[in-house]
């Protein structure tokens, strides 16, 4: 069903405004509060050490001096902890098959990463902390490390949980028709090639961290958290440090980003809340920029040997893939480390009408930090498979890349319908996207500029991908699999007696603007300006039960949360107005702050009727009852996804010289259904681009081999940065879902997801004249002219 | 992380500096501008027990010019080397170079004397001062020593200062027969160079300084002496092998030659008129 569309067509209707956020002044003048922003009397602080080997065994822990020394309050082993704390196990059964073992907060006995905590020391500064575990002797003995996944299923492999037997995780195999045959078949042409994807990290601005603040009297724990899941993080405090659910508050205030990586369960973090629940006093953990980099998780790191066969015609008759993925030493609680390897066998190929698929996907244990998801969790990887063959195979048959996909992407008139994987898709619009696209970019004029320089040596190259992206899940995300993560959101808006709203969500704000668009939303389809709507978000105990805002599921699901309970608010309201004016519910409505005729005529100042209703309940029938305050839930019930779709281009230009890739321009059209904010929006997927070319040119985490993280500062990890980014111009399509009134998918991952297949397309484009090619991310200046060298 | 306790001293003289800096002896290190100290003590690789700020030294001030050198006070940040006119008639090397030295926020904090203090081998710094010839004015308890650039370098993070501070730099003032190239190959500005070279051309001989190739700030003889007697490019670039390139992670020593190659041809195309 469509929703009806005078609430998105009236005068004075916010949603699809470009509203200025009403944050942005706030935190631009330094007054957000963020977690290392709480200071609480009687605070003390965290710091660890930590496993400065890939796998030893812990043979002994000395920590008597660190006791001693000057500020410190207490000094935690795993063992310590561990009677404390039950251990956990990043497993869901909806994964069939995968395995992984008991994590404690603390190392016990053995090590398995560089960077693991070991111990924990408790002082009354950061720095005296730091000081003391410089005093704590722990003996190692070093064991051999399962480093690269390419040999960790090797017989001979160092073995990291000798329980399991070998170091395999997970695997799967999806095959759906017969790709053999098609690939057999006389005149089908078949691309082979071997991608590898470094593994990168998030590098969130503001750093993990958390204050715990445990109050014996009432048994109570208070979390401030700087992350995106906080009803989770209640359950998972809960669960494993028996405290009852509701006497544990996790509050999000100013989220500095997050990416993915402040929805997991780490070490420090429980070990943290563990302390203040044995000191019964707050304690504070701030991870510094180290830290992060060795104990946030990690994404990507997967090799891929890949086919894809075309027809001399440029029909693909099919995809077969083999991904093998490296998710350090445990797979990550509660929403495991597999969820990365199944989105590549799932999502590959999504936006491509094809018959024949097969698919084998391996996650393997290693001596590195935990792999989890982080944005656009699998994303790039399954569009660089399947885009970038799919160009590969372009230039063996010597078709244009837009031709090749105009042939092959789905029509927008063909939903719903499924993927060669079972994927269910509908609402979507790579046609018109791709069309859009190349009249944005004026692609014929760009590829004659294109032939034209490289006469003087320039090296320009254009690639472009159409991907899909997974919004809006529903329970069979994870819910389905046993994990405490909750699928729905909830919205309730109130009418207060000077006739603003408070609303409160589910969803939370880490810098994106969720706050922006609930109040949007709210003023929008309720009727008051949208300086009158105050917002809460982050806090477990002022809030309604919901996920939070991963897997852009924000907008989409707590979005239409917020317009339901609006709606529902606005009903209850007029219901109230029609008795006080004597007069149908039907001729009513309201705008600007008033109930008013249909034409717009002001009846009666909300305030007027707040303040009659809460103050002088006198006036009123006794059998009316107002209700000025309204909740509603949502969930996505008729899909397990809403998919989104989108175009996108890039322009580069390579330095044979060098090896050097400067991106010239990108442009992305992107379909997330209703857009909400136009501001908001494209900031999104400017971001995501940005995060998506820092993945394909210069973000990766390099371990020796011997498993020692080589690159763990912001000099030597390279993140992308403002002068290097191009314009990156945007346009939208919009194709509101029809899953929800609002129409809104998601749209905060597609740049991260698209980009870097974008970006590899456009650089073997420049290469191609010298018969070179890359198939290595991240594309950096030495790989390149290796490549180049290598060439035919 | 945060940094170990540590005294901070604030002398209001060189002699006081220098008398804080004797009787502390190893334990002590000065901060000229904290670029890179600051962050190495954060991350604990230095910990020095006490931190004399030359901050206040105002003999370690001020730019002049004397005869034909300019004489520049090592407590000058890089915001008023760029900024100062006399710098940038008389040096111009250095409005090619000193835009790719970091960032707007480090150049208003960092120094002259505490980029050469610290000799990073692929700071810009040292290799200009190695290819203008410049001379380091270094003052210890035994008085004023001038040391050459060329003999100031002496391997990683190691110069041949001796328990004394630099106070100045002089560098010539630049003539009519005098020519300028920089070129530095980073992936993103304001980074440390893969690979990069300063190159001074006087009449037809050449000083050309490379840095972020090897242990220090490089010259290699026969390279300028090719580049005097016009050999042919790839003659040239040949010279480039008497240096021992680092392996790093951004960039094997095959690659630092052949981006120090890179390098040199892209300075002497942009040379100065």
């Amino acid at each position: 069903m469509t929703g009806p569309a005078h609430i998105f067509d009236k005068p004075n209707r916010y949603i699809g405004k470009p509203e200025p956020r009403a944050d942005a002044a706030r935190l631009l003048q330094g007054r957000g509060s963020y977690v290392d922003d709480q200071k609480l009397p009687r605070m003390v602080h965290a710091a660890f050490v930590r496993s400065p080997h890939a796998h030893a065994k812990i043979l002994s822990i000395d920590t008597e001096d660190a006791r001693a020394a000057k500020g410190v309050i207490a000094v935690y082993s795993g063992e310590d902890l561990a009677a404390h704390v039950t251990p956990y196990v990043g497993t869901l059964t909806h994964l069939a098959g995968l395995r992984s073992m008991p994590q404690h907060p603390l190392a016990m006995e053995v090590a398995r990463w560089q960077g693991e905590p070991v111990v924990m020391v408790v002082a009354t500064s950061r720095a005296l902390a730091e000081d003391a575990c410089e005093l704590v002797y722990v003996d190692f003995d070093e064991l051999p490390a399962a480093v690269d996944s390419e040999t960790a299923l090797d017989l001979e492999a160092p073995v990291i949980h000798p329980e399991l037997g070998n170091n395999l995780a997970w695997e799967r195999d999806m095959v759906a028709g017969d790709i053999d045959a098609a690939f057999a078949t006389p005149g089908v042409h078949v691309v082979e090639r071997e991608f590898r994807f470094g593994r990168h990290t998030g590098v969130t601005l503001e750093s993990r961290g958390t204050v715990c603040d445990y109050d014996p009297s009432e048994n109570q724990l208070t979390v401030y958290y700087s992350g995106q899941a906080p009803h989770m993080m209640q359950v998972i405090f809960s669960k494993h440090l028996d405290l009852p659910e509701e006497n544990i508050r996790v509050i999000s205030n100013d989220v500095g980003g997050s990416f993915g990586i402040k929805i997991h369960t780490y070490g420090d973090e429980i070990a943290t809340a563990a302390a203040a629940k044995l000191l019964k006093r707050p304690v504070k953990f701030i991870a510094d920029r180290f830290e992060s980099f060795v104990t946030d998780i990690h994404a990507r790191d997967h090799i891929v040997k890949a086919k894809m066969g075309v027809t001399e015609a440029g029909t693909i008759v099919g995809i077969d893939f083999d991904d093998l993925t490296g998710i350090g030493p445990f797979s990550m609680y509660p929403r495991t480390s597999a969820i990365e390897c199944n989105q590549v066998l799932n999502l590959t190929g999504a936006p491509y009408v094809m018959e024949n698929y097969r698919a084998k996907g391996r996650v393997v244990f290693q001596n590195k930090t935990l792999m989890c998801q982080y944005r656009a969790v699998g994303h790039p990887i399954a569009m660089a498979i399947a885009d970038g063959l799919l160009e590969d195979a372009a230039r063996k048959i010597g078709m244009d890349p837009v031709a090749l996909r105009e042939i092959n992407l789905m029509a927008d008139d063909s939903y719903p319908r499924s993927s060669a994987t079972g994927m269910k898709l509908d609402d979507l619009s790579h046609k018109r996207a791709l069309r859009k696209l190349t009249e944005l970019m004026d692609y014929d004029a760009l590829r004659d500029e294109r032939t034209e320089a490289r006469k003087n040596g320039i090296y320009r190259g254009i690639g472009f991908v159409s991907m899909v992206e997974v919004t809006n899940p529903s329970p069979m995300f994870y819910g389905i699999g046993g994990a405490p993560i909750a699928s729905q959101d909830g919205a309730t808006v109130r009418l207060d007696a000077g006739g603003a709203l408070h609303v409160s969500s589910s969803i939370t704000e880490q810098g994106q603007g969720t706050n922006a668009i609930l109040a949007q939303i709210a003023a929008g389809v309720f009727g008051v300006d949208l300086n009158r709507v105050k917002v809460t978000t982050g806090d477990t105990a002022t809030t309604p039960y919901g996920g939070g805002t991963w897997a852009s599921r924000g907008a989409g699901i707590g979005g239409e949360a917020m317009l339901q309970a609006a709606q529902a608010l606005k009903d209850q309201v007029l219901e109230v107005a029609g008795v006080m004016l004597q007069t149908g519910v039907e001729t009513l409505d309201i705008q600007g702050g008033a109930v008013t005729d249909l034409n717009g005529t002001i009846r009666l100042p909300l305030a007027d009727l707040a303040r009659t209703v809460y103050y002088r309940g006198n006036e009123l029938p006794n059998d009316l009852n107002p209700e000025l305050v309204a909740t509603r839930h949502y969930r996505v019930t008729d899909f397990p996804f809403v998919f989104t779709n989108g175009a996108m281009a890039a322009h580069v230009e390579v330095d044979i010289e060098t090896g050097f890739v400067k991106v010239l321009h990108f442009w992305a059209v992107e379909d997330c259904g209703r857009v909400i904010n136009p501001l908001l929006v494209d900031e999104q997927i400017r971001g995501g681009v940005v995060q998506g070319i820092g993945g394909a040119l210069y973000e990766e985490c390099h371990y020796s081999p011997d498993g020692q993280f080589l690159n763990a500062t912001m000099a030597d990890y390279m993140v992308p940065m403002a002068s290097e980014m191009p314009d990156i111009t945007i346009a939208h399509i919009e194709t509101p879902t029809k899953t929800s009134v609002l129409g809104a998918k998601g749209a905060g991952e597609a740049g991260t997801g698209g980009a870097p297949a974008a970006i590899l397309n456009a650089v073997n484009d420049a290469l191609s004249p010298m018969g070179a090619s890359i198939w290595q991310m991240p594309m950096t200046p030495e790989r390149i002219l290796t490549a180049l060298d290598q060439a035919d | 992380m945060k940094a170990p306790d540590f005294d901070y001293l604030l002398p209001a003289s060189l002699d006081a500096a220098l008398a804080m800096l004797a009787e502390h002896g190893g334990e002590a290190m000065p901060l000229a501008g904290g670029q890179s100290l600051m962050p190495m003590m954060n991350f604990r690789v230095a910990a020095p027990e006490v931190l004399i700020d030359l901050a206040n030294l105002s003999e370690l001030r001020g730019i002049s010019i004397e005869g034909d050198t300019i004489r520049i006070g090592a407590m000058t940040r890089y915001a008023e080397l760029m900024a100062d006119a006399d710098v940038q008639k008389h040096i111009p090397i250095f409005g090619l170079a000193l835009p790719h030295i970091a960032h707007d926020a480090i150049r208003n904090r960092g120094t002259i004397g505490g980029s050469i203090a610290l000799a990073d081998p692929a700071a810009e710094m040292p290799a200009l001062l190695r290819a203008l010839n410049a001379i380091v004015e270094a003052e210890g308890p035994d008085g004023t020593r001038m040391i050459n650039a060329d003999d100031f370098f002496l391997g990683m993070f190691e110069t041949a200062l001796d328990g004394e501070l630099i106070k100045a730099l002089h560098i010539p003032v630049a003539t009519s027969e005098q020519r300028f190239g920089f070129h530095e190959l980073t992936q993103r500005h304001g980074d440390y160079a893969l690979a990069g070279v300063a190159v001074v051309q006087t009449s037809n001989t050449y000083r050309a300084a490379f840095f972020g190739v090897a242990d220090r700030a490089t010259r290699v003889p026969d390279l300028e002496q090719a580049l005097e007697q016009q050999d042919d490019m790839a003659s040239v670039l040949e010279h480039l092998g008497n240096i021992d390139f680092t392996d790093d992670l951004k960039a094997n020593h095959t690659t630092r030659q052949r981006l120090a190659g890179v390098a040199l041809k892209r300075a002497l195309k942009g040379m100065t008129v």
